[in-house]
């Protein structure tokens, strides 16, 4: 599931009351359009007193990663309903884009948490510019300067088990 | 770092040189870039067709060669200029491990006919090493 991140623009339908509704605005991260808008509506009308079949979508846009060849690091604060509660969460990826980490947060949550997409709401995703703003030792420790180490277990896969072999007829 | 030397010959650091073993650009060199995580890297390959992205460890064999000078996270004309100021491409291609891959390349390029050439070719040299010894051991 590739995902990628939508800027969903809605507002409620005009009425009498109100000819002129409050535009809002959502960044949303997706595997597609029709999923992006869904949640939109869905985190809307947690929001506000509008919903899917009293609203419309204005507009719905794909944002791209600007430098999707530079390693940054991202932090992501998350609300999860686990099989006992909700909890906020604060998490770091290091990664190239938004999208990437975003869905690396997906699955360690599954690893670890055993949450799903469904019960998992990303609150904010924002680059971490400076070092010393990192909380995690996890990211840390891969900013430390003249970083190296080695790779102790190599293991050589040199064929599957299970591989179609040309016979040889000659 | 520890400051006791390590057993390992080789790490992975800003400027080792790696080679490819999966992917389209396999076989090929390149340098690694940045470091992302205990997984992945950016290599970088200018001068070897390889282009600037994020790669797994498990796909790269790292290689005794590594730039020396390079800063974390440089560009890839920066990367360019230090492979071609330190004949990176030269040192590797003189290297055994590079001849050898390169030998087991051209044998498995060959044909049936081929070989059979090969053989035949290996067999006139050893019988006339041989002749020369028995000449030499006589005289």
């Amino acid at each position: 599931m590739p995902l990628q991140e939508f800027q969903v623009v809605g507002r409620h339908l005009p009425t009498e009351a109100d000819p002129t509704p409050k535009i809002y605005r959502m960044r949303i991260f997706a595997p597609n359009e029709v999923v992006a808008k869904s949640r939109f509506w869905y985190f809307l009308r947690q929001l506000k007193k509008v919903k899917k079949a009293s609203g419309e979508i204005i507009g719905v846009n794909v944002i791209n990663e600007k430098k999707p060849l530079k390693v940054k690091n991202f932090g992501i604060w998350l609300r999860y309903d686990s099989r006992s509660g909700t909890h906020n969460m604060y998490k770091e990826f290091r990664e190239l884009s938004r999208t990437d980490a975003v869905k690396a947060l997906y699955q360690d949550m599954a690893a670890r948490h055993r949450a799903r997409f469904r019960s998992i709401h990303i609150l904010r995703v924002v680059e971490i510019e400076k070092t010393d703003d990192i909380r995690r030792p996890y990211i840390r420790q891969l900013l430390t300067p003249n970083l190296k180490f080695p790779l102790p277990h190599r293991v050589t896969k040199v064929r599957s088990t299970f591989v179609a072999n040309r016979p040889t007829t000659f | 770092m520890p400051a006791t030397e390590s057993n390992f010959k080789r790490f992975v650091e800003v400027g080792r040189v790696v080679l490819l073993k999966a992917g389209p650009q396999a076989g090929k060199i390149a340098v690694i870039a940045e470091i992302i995580d205990h997984n992945r890297a950016i290599i970088d390959g200018p001068t070897t067709g390889v282009p600037r992205q994020s790669f797994p460890y498990r796909h790269l064999t790292l290689i005794p060669l590594r730039l020396t000078k390079l800063p974390r996270a440089a560009g890839t004309g920066a990367v360019k200029k230090q492979i071609e100021a330190e004949g990176i491409v030269e040192k590797w291609e003189k290297s055994s491990f590079a001849q050898k891959r390169a030998a087991v390349e051209k044998r498995r390029s060959l044909t049936d006919f081929q070989r059979f050439v090969v053989m035949v070719a290996k067999k006139q040299r050893t019988d006339r090493v041989n002749k020369a010894v028995r000449a030499a051991k006589k005289a």
